[in-house]
C-alpha cells in the first residue's frame, strides 16, 4: 500500500516533466491542437536538430550552445565560488581564535534570514558602479556568499577531533598545510554534496540574471526560455521551447547522478 | 635526545590556577611517568611540554633551548595521543611519513625511516592499509610509529594504552618498555594506571590537584611516599591509613589499642599508614592490632582479608598468605615489622 502511494506520488511529480519531453518531439501544430498525445511524436530529430543548428538563434538571438555554455559557466562559477568562500570562512571560525569571532559567526548566520530579493537593489547598484552589468563576474560574484554552506562546513569542521589538529601541529603542519593535507581530503564528500546543491541553485537562477544582463549574448537558458515565450500562443514556437526546457533540465540531473554516486561512495569510505 | 627541564611551571585558566609550579629535570634518555587521578592536571602538564597549551609562567627547556614560545613543530618532540589521532584518509605509510614530508626530508630517507619503524613495530603487512582497516592495537602501533620516525628529542605519550583491552594493554606496555630500551629516547608518559606507571617509569611524577606530590623512582614512591595522597594512590589494594593519637612513643589506635612505634611525635594526632602486605599475623601476646575479619578473598598465591580494627569501625585490608586458614569472623592479631610503617602529618598530609 505504501508502495502504491509512492508510485502515485512519483507519477504526479514526474508527469509534467514527461509531458515536456513528449511536447518536445511534436510539431507546433500538434502541440497547439489538443489533446496532446501521450507518446513521443515523429518530430524529435527535427526539433532537436533544429534547436542546435540555429532555429533558436532566430528567436532568442543567441545559439543554444551559447546559452548552455553561459549557464554552465555561471552555475559552476557560483558553486565553486560558494565552496571556496564558505570553506574559508568556516575554517576561520572553527579553527582560529580572533577578536569578534563569534560576532562574525552570528553576522554570517543572520544573513540566512535575508533572501536575495531583500538586498537586490543595493547589490544591483554596486554592480552598476563597478561596471559589471552584462559580465560573468556580475552574474556570479553577488551570488557566491553563502551562509548555508558556511554553516554546513562549520558543523562538519566541528566534528573533526581536536587531536587530529594537534597531531598535525606536532607533525609540523601549519594552517595552510592542515587545510590542504587533512581538512580538504576529509571534506571532499561534503564538498561534493554542496557542489550539487549549489550547481542546481546557480543553474536555476532567474531573478538576478534577468536584472544584471541586458544583452542576449549573456542570457542563461532559463532567461532565454522566458524570452522565447511571447504573449500570443500562436507566435510561440512551443516545440522549441520544450526542447530548450528538456535541455535545461538535463545538466542538473546529470550532475546529481554523477556526483551522487561519488559522494555516497565517499560517505561510506570516510571515517574520522 | 635531550634533557627536559621544567622550572616553576604554572598554568591558569581564566584566573584559576590549575598547575601550581612544577619543577623537574628529566635526564637524557629517562622514562618519566606522570601519574595521578583524572583532573589532576597531568595531561595539561604534558600538553604544555608539547606546546599545545600555553604557559602562564615558568620555563620549559628541551635540550639547551627554552621552548616556551615555540610552536610544537619547532620543539623537536613527537606525541602519541590517547585516541591515536591518525589521519583517516592516509595509509599507515603516509601517516608515518607525513611529519617527515613536511620537514622536507628526502624520499629515500623517509622510506628508510618508515621501513625501520615498521619493522620494529611489526607493521610491515599493514603499511598500505587505511587506519580504519586496523585493530585498536595496530592503530596504537601506527601512532607509536608516527612518533618514532621523527627521531625527536623527546617522546610524549598521553595515556596511549587506555583505549585498549586489558590483555593488549599488557602486551603494548612491554613493547613500549622494550622500545624505550632500544631507542633510549627521553620519554614523558601520562597515565592514570598505576601498574603502567610503576612498571614503565625510571621516575614518577605523582600529581594531585595540579601539584607534584612526589617526584621519585617507583621504588622510592612505594616505600617512602612523600605524602598521604601518594601513599593512598600508589599500591593496590590501597594502604590502610588512619588517625592515631601519639603518646610517649605509643600510638593509640581506633578502638583504644596501643602500638609502640618509633619516631612518633611526643603527642598529638598523626596519620598512620600501613600497607596490607606489611601487616603480619602475630601472637596475641605481643603489641599488635586486633582485627575482626569481615571477608576473605582467596586469590591462589595470596588472599586479601577485609576487616575492621576490633572495637572500632576503622576498615583494614590485609594481604595474607595463600595458605592462610583465617576466615570470616576470625579475630586475628597483626603488626608491622620494624620500620614498615608510614607517618603523615594530620594537618598537611606530608610525610613525617
Amino acid at each position: 500500500m505504501a508502495h502504491f502511494w509512492m508510485i502515485l506520488g512519483v507519477i504526479i511529480v514526474a508527469f509534467p516533466v514527461y509531458y515536456v519531453f513528449i511536447a518536445s518531439t511534436h510539431s507546433v501544430q500538434t502541440i497547439l491542437r489538443p489533446p496532446l498525445p501521450l507518446l513521443p511524436g515523429p518530430e524529435a530529430a527535427a526539433n532537436y536538430g533544429g534547436a542546435f543548428s540555429g532555429e533558436i538563434d532566430r528567436i532568442g538571438g543567441v545559439s543554444l550552445w551559447r546559452l548552455l555554455g553561459n549557464t554552465t559557466l555561471i552555475a559552476v562559477g557560483i558553486a565553486l565560488g560558494k565552496i571556496a568562500i564558505s570553506m574559508a570562512s568556516a575554517y576561520a571560525i572553527v579553527f582560529f581564535r580572533f577578536p569578534f569571532r563569534m560576532a562574525c559567526f552570528w553576522l554570517i548566520f543572520i544573513t540566512l534570514m535575508l533572501p536575495v530579493e531583500v538586498r537586490i537593489q543595493p547589490t544591483y547598484k554596486v554592480m552598476v558602479d563597478l561596471g559589471l552589468i552584462d559580465t560573468y563576474a556580475g552574474l556570479i560574484l553577488p551570488l557566491i556568499a553563502s551562509a548555508t554552506a558556511t554553516l554546513l562546513f562549520r558543523q562538519f569542521f566541528m566534528t573533526i577531533p581536536d587531536e587530529l589538529l594537534e597531531a598535525a601541529r606536532v607533525d609540523g603542519a601549519g594552517p595552510w598545510r592542515f587545510f590542504k593535507d587533512i581538512l580538504w581530503p576529509l571534506s571532499l564528500t561534503n564538498v561534493a554534496a554542496i557542489f550539487v546543491i549549489q550547481f542546481i541553485y546557480g543553474w536555476t537562477q532567474y531573478l538576478w540574471p534577468l536584472l544584471v544582463t541586458n544583452s542576449n549574448e549573456m542570457n542563461t537558458i532559463v532567461i532565454a526560455l522566458k524570452k522565447m515565450i511571447s504573449f500570443a500562443d500562436a507566435d510561440t514556437p512551443w516545440n522549441l521551447v520544450m526542447v530548450t526546457s528538456v535541455l535545461a533540465i538535463l545538466p542538473p540531473i546529470l550532475v546529481v547522478v554523477v556526483m551522487q554516486r561519488w559522494f555516497v561512495k565517499g560517505l561510506v569510505e570516510t571515517e574520522k | 635526545m635531550a634533557r627536559i627541564q621544567l622550572k616553576d611551571l604554572r598554568k591558569s585558566y581564566a584566573g584559576q590556577e590549575v598547575i601550581h609550579g612544577i619543577t623537574m629535570d628529566i635526564e637524557n634518555g629517562e622514562f618519566v611517568v606522570i601519574v595521578g587521578p583524572s583532573g589532576c592536571g597531568k595531561s595539561t602538564l604534558l600538553r604544555m611540554v608539547a606546546g599545545l597549551e600555553g604557559i602562564t609562567s615558568g620555563t620549559i627547556s628541551i635540550g639547551d633551548r627554552v621552548v616556551n614560545d615555540l610552536e610544537p613543530r619547532q620543539r623537536d618532540i613527537a606525541m602519541v595521543f590517547q585516541n591515536y589521532a591518525l589521519y583517516p584518509h592516509m595509509s599507515v605509510r603516509e601517516n608515518m611519513a607525513y611529519g617527515l614530508k613536511i620537514a622536507r626530508m628526502s624520499k629515500d630517507e623517509i622510506d628508510q625511516r618508515v621501513a625501520k619503524a615498521a619493522t620494529m613495530l611489526e607493521l610491515e603487512p599493514y603499511l598500505d592499509r587505511k587506519p580504519r582497516a586496523l585493530s585498536g592495537g595496530q592503530r596504537q602501533r601506527v601512532a607509536m610509529g608516527r612518533a618514532l620516525v621523527r627521531e625527536p628529542a623527546a617522546f610524549l605519550l598521553d595515556e596511549p594504552l587506555s583505549n585498549l583491552d586489558a590483555k593488549l594493554r599488557v602486551q603494548m606496555r612491554l613493547q613500549i618498555k622494550d622500545l624505550h630500551q632500544r631507542t633510549g629516547q627521553t620519554t614523558l608518559y601520562v597515565t592514570h594506571d598505576q601498574v603502567e606507571a610503576m612498571t614503565l617509569a625510571d621516575r614518577l611524577i605523582v600529581m594531585n590537584k595540579g601539584v607534584a606530590e612526589q617526584i621519585a623512582t617507583p621504588h622510592e614512591v612505594y616505600t617512602t611516599p612523600a605524602s598521604e595522597f601518594v601513599a593512598g594512590f600508589i599500591g593496590s589494594p590501597a594502604m590502610n591509613i588512619f588517625t592515631v593519637q601519639a603518646e610517649k612513643g605509643m600510638a593509640i589506635l581506633p578502638g583504644g589499642h596501643r602500638l609502640p612505634l618509633a619516631a612518633l611525635p611526643a603527642s598529638g594526632q598523626v596519620r598512620l599508614g600501613l600497607r596490607p602486605e606489611d601487616l603480619e599475623i602475630v601472637d596475641a601476646g605481643v603489641p599488635s592490632i586486633p582485627v575482626v575479619l569481615r571477608s576473605v578473598e582467596w586469590l591462589g598465591a595470596d588472599a586479601f582479608g577485609y576487616g575492621v580494627i576490633d572495637g572500632s569501625e576503622e576498615r583494614v585490608t590485609l594481604r595474607l598468605a595463600g595458605s592462610t586458614a583465617a576466615a570470616r569472623g576470625d579475630r586475628i592479631h597483626v603488626a608491622p615489622p620494624e620500620g614498615r610503617w608510614h607517618l603523615f602529618s594530620a594537618d598537611t598530609g606530608k610525610r613525617l
